[in-house]
């Protein structure tokens, strides 16, 4: 029965674009989302979630540094290194930001790479982006030491001014710092997937059980740009204000 | 009979959709090369702003104006929101304007809890 139809007899209906698109999309049974897998979808709407939770916690912060009547130490001054033999302000920060950009660039040339089912690039380029990573989270670990023991920051309060400081600087850059470290674990989970070549084979993944694909590199992709985005804003924000 | 011919139909016409989006997002690479150099460029330039020690409201000009074109540059070439359908863009790009709700609330709080802790403290100086 099924070799009687001809392959050529269905051609898939155009979608309609613009406006008309958008009604169309919505309105139709099945799914809204034409032309994107349905887990690239649920990390999309994960990620605006997290947009909510992360702009809750900026706007608090923006609450709190705006009521305090207390000085607000400078991010400039808190977050400058002395490098041979010079004090340069927030470069610790600017040195992070860099790194993570850069951890953005090679995830999108892994995404890139992994749709042309080029192995061993994707491989390599998932584990330098969990390098970056790797040394961000390093770096905020060295930055935190910094903060609690040579300036005596708390949360509670800090010998530099208003002690909403502390309590908005560990929540947020913690909160974040959380997000790259396990941004960093499944980077190197996905990179070991690839390498074996669970996404040719299909291999079902341990945890959902769905065939593997390369669209999973894609949507690690979307987690890890997120981050970074999250970064943009907290530099803007928390350390340039 | 003709009914399971058209049900075989559809799950043919299923079967071609899925194929086609299983293609994934491809683009030259160039393009993130590019975007990725604009990234870095914006980015320096943020920090220059710190560096030089702009103040006032052309401190906050700049901060902005840079951190919305690397947010925008993120999520349209690094997250492909640039090629997606416009019911996806809406539906993950719309939403979080509402908290320019919040946003406004908490600006407001803010000045009002200032101005109650000056009257506050003022009281205690007397």
């Amino acid at each position: 029965m099924t070799s009687a139809i001809p392959a050529t007899t269905v051609e898939p209906v155009p979608l309609p674009e613009g406006m008309q698109g958008i009604v169309a999309d919505w309105s139709s049974d099945q799914r809204a989302f034409k032309k994107v897998p349905w887990g690239k979808v649920m990390m999309w709407i994960f990620l605006v979630s997290d947009t909510f939770i992360f702009s809750a916690f900026l706007i608090s912060y923006m609450n709190v540094r705006m009521s305090t009547t207390d000085p607000w130490p400078n991010p400039s001054e808190v977050f400058a290194l002395t490098l041979f033999g010079k004090n340069i302000p927030l470069i610790l920060i600017a040195i992070m930001t860099f790194i993570l950009i850069s951890s953005s660039g090679t995830m999108a040339m892994a995404v890139n790479f992994g749709y042309r089912k080029d192995r061993v690039k994707t491989f390599v380029l998932l584990l330098i982006t969990a390098a970056l990573g790797a040394t961000f989270v390093g770096m905020q670990a060295f930055e935190w030491t910094k903060l609690i023991v040579e300036e005596g920051i708390r949360p509670w309060g800090n010998p530099l001014g208003a002690a909403q400081f502390g309590s908005a600087f560990f929540m947020i850059t913690g909160f974040h710092g959380t997000h790259v470290t396990f941004g960093v674990i499944f980077l190197i989970i996905v990179a070991i997937k690839v390498m074996r070549g669970d996404l040719d084979r299909q291999t079902p993944g341990f945890l959902t059980g769905r065939k593997g694909n390369y669209e999973i590199v894609e949507i690690m992709g979307l987690y890890w740009h997120f981050v970074d985005l999250v970064w943009v804003f907290i530099f803007a924000l928390f350390y340039l204000w | 009979m003709a009914h399971a011919e058209g049900q075989q139909l559809a799950a043919h016409a299923e079967g071609k959709t899925l194929v086609a989006h299983v293609e994934g997002q491809q683009h030259p690479i160039g393009i993130y090369l590019k975007i990725w150099g604009l990234l870095f460029v914006l980015s320096a330039a943020s920090y220059l702003v710190d560096y030089f020690h702009f103040q006032g409201y052309l401190r906050w000009f700049l901060i902005i104006v840079f951190m919305l074109l690397k947010a925008g540059l993120i999520v349209a070439v690094f997250m492909h929101m640039l090629w997606e359908r416009l019911a996806l863009m809406y539906a993950i790009l719309v939403p979080p304007l509402l908290l320019l709700v919040l946003l406004g609330i908490g600006a407001l709080e803010a000045d009002y809890t200032f101005l109650t802790r000056g009257i506050f403290f003022m009281k205690g100086m007397f």
